[in-house]
């Protein structure tokens, strides 16, 4: 009975007591979700520019976060590190598109799906043979500590990457509504073989699609590894990711960041209100269970495009 | 061959169509389309590209639901038919595009053809000794009736995903042809075949239709070939029907010549 | 010349569709079960059967049930890990409150409670396919993992979390868990299961059961419309295969390790099953057994036969190694041969069919 009522009716009852504190955990669920919706934004321009769900973007992710500490490490400046690594990035993406996704052009998503997998486990312990498996840490001098908004208790690092987010957000959206060439990379994700029949040059299109996807890896890697610390388990993200792009739509960038916003303040409020009576630990569910109840009543999530099948 | 001018003795209306309209979004793919099959017969739905003609087959057998208009078929009307219901009560099909399971063999494509007709659950088929292997082998015999009917022994045991296309045409007839059908519905049966392969599909569907007296509705786009064995003829343009009748009829419709020929603009 | 079936005609159907209608195929599962019963036992050292006889066993048994729901019906699987659990946790929860209960039928039992939670996680399958219906799996197998680590019942009240399975014996005294049971005692039940299981999988797969499964994998919608039910078939899928990976679960508890806690079943464990299944071919029983052994041989080879060498390699390096290798021979079966070692295998039987002779 007491069960019942602590997953009912109780954490509502506990938020209305205290709203002030429920209003810091969903504020800090919501900027938490920003670092997933810069993740995801890897997957959705992949996604859009290649029609493959590319698992091993959450590596590159890594692999950038690694490359830039490494750099720094060694004493490089940080604008030169932070264009090395977006070299590095681009030129890994390229090499998967080149020798793994290419020949797989036309077979069905899932096993794409698996053979992203399986570069992710290359790729994963390759960075283990080259780096070393120890956590470190970045530091760029990104603001950390506290601060009190109407009297609610935010981190400073969180609005940080708030920005940011929102900075890429504004701009990739421009780019592709606005330009000629963001213009192109639609007309690529929509249909190739139309695209190049308008003469719309499709392998620098792509590198211009991996750049861009580099750069965000490495500011999704940035966050993440000032956050986390540059540490394998970076690589796990992009599981994570999954729900977020299940809940926004696959081909969304407005989705990708209201799913990350979705799944994170989720995951939070949850694990807070509901977590103590279930047993903790809600967060490693909760999300996927959230895509789950998305899958059954839209599978295309908020922003996506419909699926229909023909025979 | 029966004389092309006047029908012969057929049996009671199988199936009929009344008032079928099926839109998807704002294309209309048919409107208020009506006609009937009677029993044994070998009916023709023909029409320039885009006419509507899969659409109307797939009313049929239940993968399209219209929006309005009625199905009867053999006594019971429905408004719209579900696909296991059709299955279940006879009516196969083949595809315009091939819609064989590519994984498989051709002796197992067509054994699907008789899943309806078996009886054993996954209990009895993993102990397998027994009922399931008498199940197996009378339909076994039954499927290798087909296999000669069809001439399709060599490739038994060939994936069907590796055959050539007109061999790929004539294991989905197989298949179809597996479930005893009461009401066959052809897609584009002869779609990309040369003239040697149309006479073989040919003979197999009068075969089918003179030895098993199993009705047959098809589209199909070889005038040569409608005008020689169907018994009538349905025409359809912009999801319209515009004709129907005996094929003379039908050959000297007005209409029917505009649509495939277009009109001329003096 | 060696491998040729000319003579051998078949004069009913029921030879033409035997399990192995080839003389010399006969004469190799003859062999093989042979070597499995008799010389196993014989020469075979506790080593061999610990770590690699008895693993290859129960890793083959789940690649079947993963192989089943996804080779064959055509519905991706990331909850492997979760059904193992579900039946180890099962077969601990029965035996320590039924201890009189035979040990076979705990199993029995176990796999049943595991096909039935498999049945309610695949129920999102008749809306969701491919890729999204792998995502919703991975619902199931994050849910299911946490749960055996949370509530504290199906540890029963331990406070480590781990589970240990307690002694049972077969036939009187014959002990196949716990502290007294012998290497070959396990070795032999775990590989009369598998055998019954390989058995029935076969059965279920070349008659009507299979051929559902594979028509709804190749083309659900012409399946639908030659009358088929997809809901109904799916979920037998799920059910059949989460009755593999509960039994595969319980056995892994039971007999491979004798104790266990959750994290032995978690997400990367589903990913090592749907790897070997890749590698060893999907749609295929000999493709789940060629994936397992792969998989349990890599890492045995990638430590001694550097030694051998002469070369040293570090342990994690060899981990990394794995990683590597797995990745990279993922990516290229997928590419290159998307039927896996099965087909490769096939391909050498042609070839010996043939040889001396090039084609």
């Amino acid at each position: 009975m007491e069960f019942l009522y602590a997953i009912t009716i109780g954490p509502f009852v506990q938020i209305a007591q205290d709203p002030q504190f429920f209003l810091e955990v969903l504020v800090g669920g919501l900027l938490s979700g920003v670092l997933y919706s810069l993740v995801a934004l890897g997957y959705v321009l992949i996604y859009k520019a290649s029609g493959v769900f590319n698992y091993s973007q959450g590596i590159l992710v890594l692999f950038a976060a690694l490359t830039l500490v490494g750099l720094i490490e060694k004493g490089v400046p940080i604008w030169l590190a932070a264009l090395l690594t977006i070299l590095v990035t681009t030129a890994v993406a390229f090499a998967v598109e080149r020798l793994v996704l290419r020949p797989l052009v036309n077979q069905a998503q899932i096993i794409l799906f698996m053979a992203t997998i399986g570069i992710s486990f290359f790729l994963e312990g390759l960075g283990q043979i080259m780096w070393g498996a120890n956590v470190r840490t970045l530091d760029l001098g990104l603001p950390s500590g506290p601060f009190i908004v109407g009297g609610v208790l935010i981190q400073k690092f969180d609005l940080v990457a708030a920005v940011t987010a929102g900075v890429l957000v504004t701009v990739l959206a421009l780019f592709f509504q606005k330009t000629a060439v963001g213009r192109a990379l639609r007309a690529v994700a929509d249909d190739h073989q139309a695209a190049l029949s308008v003469g719309i040059p499709l392998k620098q299109i792509w590198i211009i699609v991996w750049t861009v996807a580099g750069l965000v890896a490495l500011v999704a890697g940035v966050m993440w590894g000032t956050n986390l610390g540059v540490q394998f388990s970076l690589a796990l993200v992009a599981l994570r990711a999954l729900p977020v792009l299940i809940l926004g739509g696959f081909t969304s960038v407005p989705g990708a960041i209201v799913g990350g916003l979705i799944v994170g303040a989720a995951e939070k409020v949850g694990e807070v209100y509901w977590g103590p009576a279930l047993g903790g630990a809600i967060e490693d569910w909760i999300a996927y269970v959230l895509a789950l109840i998305f899958l059954l009543f839209r599978p295309q999530g908020l922003f996506g495009e419909r699926i229909i099948e023909r025979v | 061959m029966t004389d092309p001018g006047s029908p012969r003795a057929l049996g009671e209306v199988i199936l009929a169509v009344d008032g079928i309209s099926l839109a998807f979004g704002g294309v209309k793919a048919l409107t208020d389309v009506s006609f009937d099959v009677r029993e044994g017969e070998i009916r023709a739905i023909i029409g320039p590209n885009g006419a509507g003609k899969s659409s109307m087959l797939n009313c049929i057998n239940g993968f399209y639901k219209p929006q309005r208009g009625t199905i009867t078929y053999r006594g019971k009307s429905v408004h719209q038919m579900r696909s296991h219901d059709a299955a279940a009560s006879g009516i196969a099909r083949t595809f315009q595009n091939i819609a064989l399971f590519k994984g498989m063999t051709t002796l197992d494509n067509i054994m699907t053809g008789r899943l309806l007709k078996m009886r054993t659950n996954f209990l009895l088929d993993a102990i397998y000794l027994g009922p399931a292997k008498r199940e197996e082998m009378r339909n076994r015999e039954f499927v290798e009736r087909i296999i000669d009917f069809l001439e399709i022994q060599a490739i038994r045991r060939i994936p069907v995903g590796k055959l050539p296309y007109g061999l790929q045409k004539r294991v989905e007839l197989g298949r179809a042809l597996a479930a005893e059908p009461k009401l066959l519905l052809l897609d584009e049966p002869m779609a990309g075949m040369n003239t040697e392969e149309k006479e073989d599909m040919s003979r197999f569907i009068l075969d089918v239709n003179d030895e098993f007296g199993t009705t047959i509705a098809l589209i199909e786009h070889d005038m040569g070939v409608v005008m020689d064995i169907s018994d009538r003829i349905v025409v359809l343009d912009y999801g319209r029907k515009i004709a129907d009748g005996v094929p003379d009829e039908v050959r000297r419709n007005q209409g029917v010549i505009e649509a495939y020929l277009g009109v001329a603009h003096a | 010349m060696l491998y040729r079936e000319a003579g051998q005609f078949k004069t009913n159907y029921a030879a033409d569709q035997a399990i192995l209608p080839i003389a010399q195929d006969r004469a190799v599962m003859a062999l093989i079960l042979l070597v499995a019963y008799v010389v196993v036992p014989l020469v075979g050292n506790d080593y061999w059967l610990n770590t690699i006889l008895v693993p290859f066993l129960v890793y083959a048994l789940t690649a079947l049930g993963l192989n089943l729901l996804t080779g064959y019906a055509g519905q991706v699987s990331l909850g492997t890990g979760g059904f193992m659990a579900v039946g180890a946790f099962s077969a601990y929860k029965l035996s320590t409150a039924f201890p009189g209960l035979n040990i076979v039928l705990v199993f029995a039992v176990s796999g049943v409670i595991a096909a039935l939670v498999g049945v309610i996680f695949g129920l999102p399958s008749l809306r969701i396919k491919g890729f999204y219906l792998a995502v919703a799996t991975l619902a199931s197998q994050f849910f299911l993992i946490w749960l055996f680590n949370r509530v504290p019942w199906f540890n029963n009240y331990s406070s480590s979390g781990v589970i240990t399975a307690p002694p049972r014996a077969v036939f009187g005294n014959i002990f196949v868990t716990g502290t007294e049971a012998h290497p070959l005692e396990k070795y032999l039940f775990a590989l009369t299961i598998v055998i019954f299981l390989t058995l029935a999988a076969k059965n279920m797969v070349r008659t009507s059961t299979g051929r559902s499964w594979m028509a709804i994998r190749d083309m659900d919608i012409a399946a639908q419309i030659i009358g088929i039910r997809p809901l109904r078939t799916k979920l037998l899928a799920f059910a059949v295969s989460s009755f593999y990976c509960g039994v595969a679960g319980a056995l892994w508890a039971f007999v491979y390790t004798g104790s266990v806690e959750p994290l032995a079943f978690d997400i990367d464990r589903s990913f090592q099953i749907l790897f070997m299944i890749i590698i060893g071919g999907l749609g295929s029983i000999l493709g789940s057994f060629l994936g397992a052994a792969f998989i349990i041989l890599l890492p045995i080879l990638l430590i001694n036969v550097p030694d051998m060498l002469g070369l040293h390699i570090d342990v994690t390096t060899v981990t990394n190694l794995q990683f590597m290798i797995f990745g990279a021979l993922i990516v290229f079966f997928l590419i290159v041969e998307p039927n896996g070692l099965a087909r490769l295998w096939q391909i050498g039987k042609e070839k010996l069919r043939l040889w001396p002779f090039p084609y």
